[in-house]
């Protein structure tokens, strides 16, 4: 079992990722650059968070024309795992392997903070050790986190049970005061219709250890090393 | 076919007539626009309450070389399409001039 963590220009979470699944999870990991252009034998790739390319023009919208994309891209085509968190669900949207896009929160703030999310879907190679209507708290800290799709793809998105995040209160309650960033249907996190690649804005990352204040991020690694150890995923 | 192409429109690299474009993107109507609904109420806090439907976008000015204004204009909307404005939250408009005229 081999994972991989991207480093781009910016990116800023690559080592919390990197250390969770090191040092926390015990598993082998190695850092993949923005230059390389070749990405073997991994298991997962995580996209981390981060300011990639300075935000420049829009979040995500530069690192997705880096080189190692192109690879990334045909990884997401074999069936390959890929998870995006923050910055790396924002250069996903942009590549076009998640439908949808992320742009600025409707408060303009910058918000980091603690959130809840609801567990809408457990069928999913990143949620399948949770039950459906958990709550998990887990950070977010972002600024362009607004996830926006047109009526049509929101519909496409509930219909094939990709939304796998929604931000809830303490009791799981998905309410508009819940929302840290005025996302469309409070959509924290989605996957594509394969549910291979899937995308959230809060750090799972940065929820893995009680002395960050939580371990409910570990619910997503954990999800994703027993649907490793079934052998991948395949629909449904 | 690889996911990142270099060109689509092939630049044919014959007569080097320079243009300069300018692009303006902006958020599709259907999109909330935050700083625009925030510049409004700046406005009308300055008083200026005959304004409405403030929208914030974003300008970008660049030289290219092509045979003619039709292959730049042709380029100028590639490259809009799919770099300079991402078409699912964003519309883009530009005007192409052939530069020193």
């Amino acid at each position: 079992m081999k994972f991989g963590v991207v480093v781009f220009p910016g990116s800023n979470c690559d080592l919390d990722a990197y250390h969770l699944l090191k040092d926390v999870l015990n598993l082998p990991v190695e850092y993949i650059y923005y230059n390389q252009k070749i990405v073997n034998n991994y298991d997962l790739i995580i996209l981390p968070g981060g300011f990639t390319y300075g935000d420049y023009l829009r979040s995500g919208a530069i690192a997705r024309f880096s080189p190692v994309m192109d690879t990334i891209v045909d990884f997401a085509e074999r069936g390959g795992l890929i998870l995006g968190i923050c910055n790396g669900f924002q250069v996903l949207t942009e590549a076009g392997l998640l439908p949808g896009a992320l742009y600025r929160n409707s408060h303009l703030q910058f918000r980091c903070e603690k959130v809840y999310l609801k567990v809408e879907n457990n069928n999913s190679p990143f949620t399948v050790i949770a039950k459906e209507g958990d709550v998990l708290k887990i950070p977010v800290a972002h600024g362009d986190g607004n996830y926006y799709a047109d009526p049509a793809t929101l519909k496409e998105l509930e219909n094939n049970k990709q939304i796998l995040f929604r931000y809830c209160d303490q009791e799981g309650n998905v309410t508009e005061q819940a929302n840290p960033n005025g996302s469309l249907l409070n959509i924290a996190g989605i996957c594509n219709s394969k549910r291979n690649v899937a995308g959230m804005m809060p750090h799972p990352e940065r929820a893995g250890e009680a002395l960050l204040g939580s371990t409910d991020g570990l619910v997503i690694f954990k999800s994703i090393l027993k649907s490793l150890e079934r052998g991948g995923w395949t629909d449904g | 076919m690889k996911h990142i192409v270099k060109y689509f429109v092939a630049w044919r690299g014959e007569s080097n007539l320079q243009f300069i474009a300018k692009v303006e993107v902006t958020l599709k109507k259907a999109v909330l626009d935050p700083q625009g609904v925030a510049v409004e109420n700046s406005l009308k806090a300055l008083g200026y309450n005959n304004t409405s439907g403030v929208r914030v976008g974003k300008y970008i000015e660049l030289t290219l070389e092509a045979g003619n204004s039709k292959d730049a204009a042709l380029q100028v909307e590639e490259m809009s399409r799919r770099l300079l404005s991402n078409p699912v939250i964003e519309d883009f408009s530009y005007t192409i001039q052939e530069a020193g005229r």
